[in-house]
């Protein structure tokens, strides 16, 4: 019977994957509202001032931030800059060819750049070493090894995990020459002033939610929603591009999980950088 | 391609307007709509929002490449076009995000192997562009004559510093808030079709402005109606 499934799924997938749902299951038995296992490794690259490696089931993003001097903007004197970009290589899925990024790819770094944005993950200010002749840069570049399903959650973990993880060489300006000193044997950490985790769902049929989809999913369903929310349970996005129409109750009910799983998610942050020591 | 407004290309008949005293109910700015303004593409329509103007024209159903084809339906493409300079990455974004609502409601199953495009250009941005290009979209739509499941409309909410919310923001507005939802909703259940948030918001206030963006919606999907009816009434 085992061909006989393998059969029924390639031929009718979707009404395999409701025969799942029947039971509030899905076939890797998990529950609707069940996230994959998710694990995190923190300072997995010595050559970037910050790293983290997230994975969500299957699901593997690695994320390095490198800092660089820049003058600010005249508009914002006195604020750094962060620029976050994601790249989703044909290493991590065949549905990816090389070249420049996507649709995708951009529209994911800016969510990213959005989320950053809204939640004050680190205050900008903090990023200005001279009040409009210097400034950090942090490049935050997200890099896909594993492409299944859900690649927003695991990015906004893998995010802010690294920018934990991140500690910047202490930097000064010369009273006589006006040029930047950069102590190299110094490094401070940056205060990161937020936590926003993201939580995605897939809409299957219009009106089941699943919570974490795999690439499989992803794919029946006809849509998406992401939300992010922060420590204060306020919501710093609620993302739905597109898909089939949901109730002001079923964003409710989205967002109320998103706050549940926000919280598991920094209790595993927490302790990871508890085992880590920083 | 867009001409400006005040010059005589554009009959000003045809642009009908709402104005937020007469009609009750939350205030919007005075909408605008007219479609058709262009001969090439098979349906057009510009729209706007006070001062927020898009311009809007669809293709299709026509050719598509092979790699690009897909046996059970059209291939939707959306390309949006800022007022100046090249599109980024910005742009993109909210490509997916009109793209995904037409998903959802164009019957893109009635024209499989074809290429459906639309093509937003942003005439002037003065708050609300997202909400007004979703309009325009389905404006354009309906005047190409493609089948959709639903009509649908855009609403932008501000929430200001002090936490009251305010229904299609003008670009000072959308500046000075605290954060901005843009809602695009369906006329047949007003539910979400899509949602795009910045800044930080509470539950209750994203529920407030949902609420509020569903009894705008009302007055859009009435105006569309107005709009149109005179449309054909002419000829």
């Amino acid at each position: 019977s085992g061909t006989m499934a393998a059969g029924f799924k390639t031929a009718e997938p979707v009404e395999y994957y409701r025969s799942f749902l029947k039971e509030n299951c899905r076939p890797d038995g998990r529950e609707l509202g069940e996230f994959r296992v998710t694990t995190l490794n923190i300072g997995s690259l010595s050559t970037a001032d910050g790293s983290a490696l997230v994975k969500v089931g299957n699901t593997t993003v690695i994320c390095g931030v490198k800092g660089e001097l820049a003058a600010p903007t005249s508009e914002a004197p006195d604020q750094g800059f962060i620029v976050p970009n994601l790249e989703l290589p044909p290493l991590c899925s065949p549905r990816f060819r090389p070249g420049p990024p996507g649709e995708q790819a951009q529209a994911a770094s800016q969510f990213l750049a959005d989320v950053i944005d809204s939640s004050h993950i680190i205050a900008l200010q903090d990023l200005c070493i001279e009040k409009g002749k210097l400034a950090w840069v942090l490049y935050c570049d997200l890099m896909c090894l594993d492409y299944d399903g859900n690649i927003l959650d695991a990015c906004s973990i893998a995010l802010l995990a690294a920018l934990q993880n991140l500690t910047l060489p202490k930097v000064g300006v010369s009273k006589e020459t006006g040029l930047a000193q950069v102590t190299v044997q110094e490094r401070l950490p940056v205060k990161v002033g937020n936590y926003p985790v993201s939580t995605s769902f897939s809409i299957f049929d219009g009106t089941v939610l699943l919570v974490d989809p795999t690439d499989e999913e992803e794919a029946l369903s006809c849509g998406m929603v992401t939300i992010v929310t922060d420590e204060e349970d306020q919501l710093c996005a609620v993302h739905k591009p597109g898909g089939s129409p949901l109730s002001a109750e079923q964003m409710q009910d989205c967002v109320t999980r998103a706050v549940q799983r926000g919280a598991e998610v920094r209790r595993l942050l927490h302790e990871t950088l508890k085992s880590v020591g920083r | 391609m867009a001409a400006p407004m005040d010059t005589d290309t554009w009959d000003r008949d045809e642009v009908e307007e709402v104005d937020e005293e007469e009609a009750a109910g939350p205030p919007l700015r005075a909408v605008g709509c007219e479609q058709q303004p262009l001969s090439r593409p098979d349906g057009s329509a510009s729209f706007t929002q006070g001062d927020t103007a898009v311009l809007a024209a669809v293709y299709g159903p026509a050719e598509v490449r092979v790699s690009r084809e897909q046996s059970d339906r059209a291939t939707l493409e959306v390309i949006l076009k800022p007022k100046t300079g090249l599109p980024g990455v910005l742009e993109k974004s909210q490509e997916q995000f009109v793209r995904g609502v037409l998903e959802a409601t164009l019957l893109s199953s009635l024209h499989p192997r074809t290429s459906i495009t639309l093509v937003l250009q942003v005439v002037h941005d003065a708050g609300a562009l997202l909400a007004c290009c979703v309009s325009a979209a389905c404006m354009a739509l309906a005047d190409a004559g493609l089948a959709l499941r639903c009509l649908f409309c855009g609403v932008a909410c501000a929430i200001a510093r002090d936490g009251t919310i305010g229904l299609d923001p003008d670009a000072r507005a959308e500046k000075e808030g605290r954060a901005l939802v843009t809602l695009a909703l369906d006329s047949s259940g007003k539910n979400v079709l899509a949602s795009s948030t910045k800044g930080r918001l509470d539950a209750t206030e994203y529920q407030r402005c949902l609420a509020l963006s569903r009894e705008a919606s009302t007055k859009v999907f009435e105006f569309y109606r107005d709009s149109i009816s005179r449309r054909y009434s002419k000829c």
